[in-house]
C-alpha cells in the first residue's frame, strides 16, 4: 500500500501558510439539511472526543458518543496538569506560528509531518480564544491579561495554564460545550459504554459494536461515519501515570479490522514523576514539567554520597553545593533543567545506571526547589520593602511563592510519599506518560478505511518522535474543535444521499458473534492467575526491553516472551463473575488481551527502527557522547504497520516524510 | 516499612434491586499504599479465592477525576481532610484497625454493584445549564476582555469541583447544593458567563429538584467532606443569584 498524506494537489502546490486556509475553502462541504440526515459516531469524550462531538453537534450532525467512564467528564484529559501551548506571543518574547511548528517538527525529531504540524500551529491560538469563551479559568496577571510560563525544549514562553490543572478546565470547557449539544439534542450521549470492535459496510466504517457496562449486553449502534478519540495506550507498560482504564482496545480492534497502526514504538517516558515504592503499586504519578521552570535536577557526585542516602544515612541537605552534580546543567548548557522530556529521561537513567540514584530502590534523582524559594524569597522582601530580610524570611516568603505556583503538585507529592518538598528535594524518576504512535491518519485525519477517522493521542499524528510538553492537549483539541469537523465533510459530502444505516444488517450481527465469542472465550477458560497478574508482567517486559533504552537483541527476546505469556493467558487467566453483568475485571481481560498483541507490534517496529530518534533509543545507534544518534538516510519515514493476526508477521507500509521547509539538523540542545 | 494487619467491614450488592449487606475480610496491608491499593490487594486475594472481587469505580488515582466514590468509617472519602480516596494512604491507619467501606447512600444516587453508584443525575444538572453558550469558532480574542485575578481566582476555586457527590453523600438530606453552586459561581463570576447567569442558574436549581435532591439546611457537613475545598460561601452565592434573577429579572424557567 502506497501511503500519503491525501493533500489534494491544489493544496500541495501552495505554500505551507497558505495550505489550510487553501483546502478549508476548497473542501467539499455538506449543506445542513444533509448534516440533519447524517449520522456520526464519536467514541470518547476526553479532549478530542468532547471538542468533536460538541463542534459536530453545532454543525447540526446528529452525533452519537461514546465512554467508558460514567461522564464523560472523568476522560483520562481531565489529569493534565501543566498546560497547553498556543502562538499568541502574548509574551512578546518572538514567538509565532512557524516558531511553534519548527520547535514541534525539531522535537519530534523530525519524524512528523510538516503539513499536519502546521495546521496545528496555526489553529493554536483559536483554541485559547475558545476556552476562555467557555469560561477556562487560565491564569490571569495582575492587569486581567493571560498568564505565560515555559516547558521543555522551548525558549519561549507560549503555554497557558489553570494552576496544576490545566487538562480538568479544558476538559470541563467541552464538557460543558457537549452537555449543551446533549441538552439540545443533538448528540446522544452513551456513558458505561465500552466499543469493542467497527463495523465496516462496502469498505466504509458505519458503526461499532458497544458493551454497555451496567448489564453486560452487546448493542449495536450504526452511522455514516465513525470517530475514534479513544486516548493512548501507556499502559501497555502497566506502570505509567495514565489513568488506570486508559487502554489500546477501541484503536486495536480497528487495527484488527485493517487500520494502520503507526510507529507503534513511540513512546514518551517522562521524566519527572514519583518513583516506584513497591510491587503493590498500581500507578506512577506525574509531577509537572512546569515544575523544571524553576526546579534543578541532580545527584551526588560521589557514589558514597548516594549510598548513605539510599541507606537513609544522609539526606539531600547533607550534600555539600559543589559535591552535586546538577547533570542537565552540566550537559546541556544551553536548555538546562529544561531540556525535552527524552533528554532528561535518558539523563536521569545514566546517572542512576552510573550508581547515583537517591532512593532505596537506587531509581530515582533529585528535583530541587531549594534556589528557586530563596530567589523568589528575596525578590519578595524587595518588593515589600522588607530590608536586611533574614534567611528565614526569605524562605518563609519564597515558599509562599512557590505554593501559589505549584502548591497543588507539591501537597500530591507529600501525600503520595509522606515527605515536605518545600524542605527536602523532591525525588522523581523517569515513568511511562503518552504514546505518539497511533492510529495512521492522512491529512483529513482519516484512517486508511474510509469512514474512519483518529483524534487525539489515539492517532499518530503531530508528535513525530517525541511530543514536547504542552502540545496533547493543544493537538486534541485542535483535532476536535477545528480540524475534524472541516475535514470529515470530504468524507460525507460523497454520503448525502445514503439512507440510515441499519444496524441490523448483516455485517453488525457477525461482528456482534464475534464480539461475544471472544468474551465467551476469555470466560471459559476459568485458569488460576489474575489478569492484573499478567498484565504486570507484560508490562515489566515492555520496560525493561522496549523502554527507556532499547537492542536488537532485547527486543527479540522480548517478543519471544510476550508471544509466551500470551499463550499463557488464554491457558489460564481467570475471569470472574458473568458476561451479562457489571463485571470490571471482564473489561480489563479484554484490554490486556489486546495489549499483548499491541505490545508485541510495538517491539517489532522498535526491531525495525535501527536509528535512535526521541523516545526511541536504539543502543546501537548513539553519538560517543551517548547522544541520539538519528539515521535520515534510512528511516525518514512513518513506519505504518498492517496487522495479518497472530500467526504472522506484520506488514510494514512506509509514509516517506518530506521536509520542504525546515532543514533536518541533529537535535541539539547543548 | 510497616505492616497494617486490617479487618474490613465491605458492602456488597449484586445491583439496585437485591439488598445489600456487610462482608468481612481480612488484609494485610502496608503504610505506602493508598486506600484503593488496598483494595486491590483484598481482590487479588478474592480472585485467587475464585469468589467475586469488590467493585468499586475509580480511574485517575490522582484527586482529580471524581471517580473515586466511598465511604470510608463513615466519611465520604475517609478521615482525611480534602483527600480523595485514591489519595488516601494507609499510613493514616493503624495495625488492627476495623475499618468500614460502604457506598454513598442517596436516593439520586443508585447502587449500580458494591461500592459503585450512578452519578449520572449531576450530568443532568450541567445538561440544564452548566454552561456557556458559545459556538466552536465563534470567540473573540482571549484578551479582549480582561478579568481581574481575585475574580478569576475565586471563579476558578469553584470550578476546582470534580463531580465526586462526596458532598451529596455527607448531607444528612442528599442536597447537591455544594456541587451546583460551585458550578454557578464559577460561571456567574467571569464576565463571559454573566449573559446566562439567571436561566442558568434557574435550570440547573430546577434540574436538581427533579433529580431528587434533598434541600440545604446549612449542615455544612459537604463542605467538611469536600476533597476539593469547595466553600458553602458559593451556596449562600447561589442563592443570591437564584433570588436576584427572580426579582430583579424577566427570566423564568418552569
Ligand atoms: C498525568 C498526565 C498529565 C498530563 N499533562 C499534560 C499537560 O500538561 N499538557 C499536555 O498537553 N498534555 C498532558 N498530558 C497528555 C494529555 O493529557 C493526553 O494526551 C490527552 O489528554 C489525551 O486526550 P484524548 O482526548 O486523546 O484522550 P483521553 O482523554 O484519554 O480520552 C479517551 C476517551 O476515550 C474513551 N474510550 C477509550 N476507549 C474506549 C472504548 N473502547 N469505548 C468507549 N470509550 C472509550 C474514554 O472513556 C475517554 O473518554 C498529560 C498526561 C498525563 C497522563
Ligand atoms: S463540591 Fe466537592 S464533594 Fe461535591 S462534587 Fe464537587 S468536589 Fe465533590
Ligand atoms: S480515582 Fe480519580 S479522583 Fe480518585
Amino acid at each position: 500500500m502506497i501511503l500519503n498524506a491525501n493533500i489534494p494537489d491544489e493544496v500541495k502546490k501552495v505554500p505551507l501558510e497558505e495550505k489550510w486556509t487553501k483546502y478549508r475553502s476548497t473542501v467539499p462541504l455538506v449543506a445542513p439539511n444533509n448534516k440533519r440526515r447524517l449520522e456520526i459516531i464519536v467514541v470518547g469524550t476526553g479532549l478530542a472526543g468532547a471538542s468533536a462531538a460538541a463542534s459536530l453537534g453545532e454543525l447540526g450532525y446528529n452525533v452519537k458518543c461514546f465512554t467508558f467512564h460514567d461522564s464523560p467528564r472523568r476522560a483520562h484529559s481531565i489529569a493534565a496538569q501543566g498546560g497547553i501551548n498556543a502562538a499568541k506571543n502574548y509574551t512578546n518574547d518572538g514567538d509565532s506560528v512557524y516558531r511553534l511548528f519548527y520547535d514541534t517538527i525539531k522535537g519530534g525529531d523530525y519524524r512528523a509531518r510538516e503539513a499536519n504540524v502546521y495546521r496545528l500551529a496555526e489553529v493554536s491560538a483559536n483554541i485559547i480564544d475558545q476556552a476562555v469563551a467557555q469560561g477556562v479559568p487560565f491564569a490571569r496577571e495582575y492587569g486581567g491579561l493571560l498568564e505565560n510560563r515555559s516547558f521543555g525544549g522551548v525558549q519561549v514562553s507560549r503555554t497557558f495554564y489553570a494552576r496544576g490543572q490545566t487538562g480538568q478546565q479544558l476538559l470541563l470547557g467541552a464538557y460543558q460545550a457537549l452537555s449543551r449539544q446533549i441538552s439540545l439534542g443533538s448528540v446522544d450521549m452513551y456513558n458505561r459504554h465500552e466499543m469493542l470492535d467497527v463495523v465496516i459496510v462496502d469498505g466504509k466504517a458505519r458503526g461499532i459494536i458497544a458493551r454497555n457496562l451496567v448489564t453486560g449486553k452487546l448493542e449495536r449502534f450504526a452511522a455514516h461515519a465513525v470517530v475514534l478519540a479513544t486516548g493512548g495506550y501507556g499502559n501497555v507498560f502497566y506502570l505509567s501515570t495514565n489513568a488506570m482504564n486508559c487502554n489500546v482496545t477501541a484503536a486495536w480492534r480497528a487495527v484488527r479490522r485493517g487500520a494502520l497502526m503507526a510507529n507503534p514504538c513511540f513512546t514518551q517516558i517522562h521524566p519527572t514523576c514519583i518513583p516506584v515504592s513497591g510491587d503493590y503499586q498500581s500507578k506512577l504519578t506525574l509531577m509537572s514539567e512546569s515544575l523544571r521552570n524553576d526546579g534543578r535536577v541532580w545527584v551526588p557526585k560521589k557514589k558514597e554520597d548516594a549510598e548513605a542516602i539510599r541507606k537513609g544515612k544522609k539526606t539531600a541537605l547533607d550534600i555539600k553545593e559543589e559535591d552535586r552534580d546538577y547533570f542537565l546543567e552540566r550537559r546541556y548548557p544551553a536548555f538546562g533543567n529544561l531540556v525535552p522530556r527524552d533528554v532528561a529521561s535518558r539523563a536521569a537513567k545514566t546517572a542512576c545506571d552510573e550508581g547515583l540514584g537517591v532512593a532505596p530502590t537506587g531509581l530515582a534523582v533529585y528535583l530541587d526547589f531549594s534556589a528557586a524559594i530563596k530567589r523568589y524569597g528575596q525578590s519578595k522582601a524587595n518588593s515589600s520593602g522588607i530590608h536586611n530580610a533574614s534567611e528565614a524570611q526569605i524562605i518563609e516568603l519564597g515558599e509562599k511563592v512557590v505554593e501559589e505556583k505549584y502548591g497543588n503538585l507539591f501537597e500530591m507529592y507529600e501525600k503520595i510519599t509522606g515527605e515536605n518538598p518545600y524542605k527536602l528535594p523532591m525525588k522523581i524518576y523517569p515513568a511511562v506518560h503518552y504514546t505518539m504512535g497511533g492510529l495512521w491518519v492522512d491529512y483529513n485525519l482519516e484512517t486508511n478505511i474510509p469512514g474512519l477517522f483518529a483524534l487525539g493521542e489515539c492517532n499518530f499524528s503531530d508528535h513525530g518522535a517525541n511530543r514536547l510538553g504542552a502540545s496533547a492537549l493543544m493537538q486534541g483539541l485542535a483535532d476536535g474543535y477545528f480540524v475534524l469537523p472541516y475535514t470529515i465533510g470530504k468524507f460525507l459530502s460523497g454520503d448525502i444521499s445514503t439512507p440510515k444505516i441499519d444496524a441490523n444488517r448483516a455485517e453488525f450481527v457477525a461482528v456482534e458473534k464475534e464480539t461475544r465469542e471472544r468474551i465467551d472465550k476469555l470466560m471459559s477458560i476459568g485458569g488460576s492467575q489474575s489478569i492484573e497478574s499478567f498484565h504486570r508482567r507484560l508490562g515489566k517486559i515492555m520496560w525493561d526491553y522496549c523502554g527507556m533504552s532499547r537492542t536488537a537483541e532485547g527486543l527479540t527476546a522480548a517478543r519471544q516472551m510476550i508471544r509466551e505469556l500470551r499463550e499463557e493467558f488464554y491457558r489460564d487467566v481467570f475471569v470472574p463473575g458473568k458476561a451479562d453483568e457489571f463485571n470490571p475485571e471482564l473489561e480489563k481481560a479484554q484490554r490486556v488481551a489486546d495489549f499483548f498483541e499491541l505490545g508485541e507490534l510495538m517491539v517489532v517496529d522498535a526491531l525495525n527502527r535501527n536509528e535512535s530518534c526521541g523516545g526511541h533509543f536504539r543502543e546501537e545507534s548513539q553519538t560517543e557522547e551517548g547522544e541520539a544518534k538519528r539515521d535520515d538516510v534510512n528511516y525518514r519515514y512513518v513506519a505504518a504497520w498492517e496487522y495479518r493476526g497472530w500467526e504472522e508477521d506484520p506488514l510494514m507500509h512506509r509514509e516517506d516524510l518530506d521536509f520542504d521547509n525546515i532543514e533536518l539538523k541533529s537535535r541539539s540542545y547543548k | 516499612m510497616s505492616q497494617l494487619n486490617l479487618t474490613l467491614k465491605i458492602w456488597r450488592q449484586q445491583n439496585a434491586n437485591e439488598k445489600g449487606r456487610f462482608e468481612t475480610h481480612q488484609v494485610e496491608a502496608n503504610e505506602h499504599m493508598s486506600f484503593l491499593e488496598m483494595l486491590d490487594v483484598l481482590n487479588e486475594k478474592l480472585i485467587g479465592e475464585k469468589k467475586e472481587p469488590v467493585a468499586f469505580e475509580h480511574d485517575c488515582r490522582e484527586g482529580i477525576c471524581g471517580a473515586c466514590s466511598m465511604v470510608i468509617n463513615g466519611h465520604p472519602h475517609g478521615p482525611q481532610q480534602k483527600t480523595t480516596t485514591c489519595q488516601l494512604h494507609m499510613r493514616h491507619f493503624h495495625n488492627g484497625d476495623t475499618i468500614h467501606v460502604e457506598p454513598y447512600r442517596a436516593g439520586a444516587f443508585p447502587v449500580i454493584r458494591d461500592l459503585v453508584v450512578d452519578r449520572a443525575a449531576f450530568d443532568r444538572i450541567i445538561q440544564a445549564g452548566g454552561f456557556i453558550s458559545v459556538n466552536t469558532g465563534q470567540p473573540q480574542d482571549a484578551n479582549a476582555l480582561p478579568v481581574e485575578k481575585d475574580q478569576a481566582s475565586r471563579a476558578f476555586d469553584g470550578a476546582e469541583c470534580i463531580g465526586c457527590g462526596a458532598c451529596v453523600a455527607a448531607c444528612p438530606n442528599a442536597s447537591a447544593m455544594l456541587f451546583v453552586s460551585a458550578k454557578v459561581s464559577h460561571l456567574a463570576l467571569l464576565p463571559q458567563g454573566k449573559v446566562e447567569a439567571a436561566r442558568r442558574v434557574q435550570s440547573m436549581v430546577k434540574q436538581m429538584d427533579l433529580e431528587g435532591f434533598g434541600n440545604c439546611s446549612n449542615v455544612t457537613a459537604c463542605e467538611a467532606e469536600c476533597p476539593k475545598g469547595i466553600s458553602v460561601e458559593n451556596i449562600a452565592r447561589m442563592n443570591r443569584e437564584y433570588f436576584s434573577s427572580v426579582i430583579t429579572t424577566e427570566t423564568r424557567v418552569d
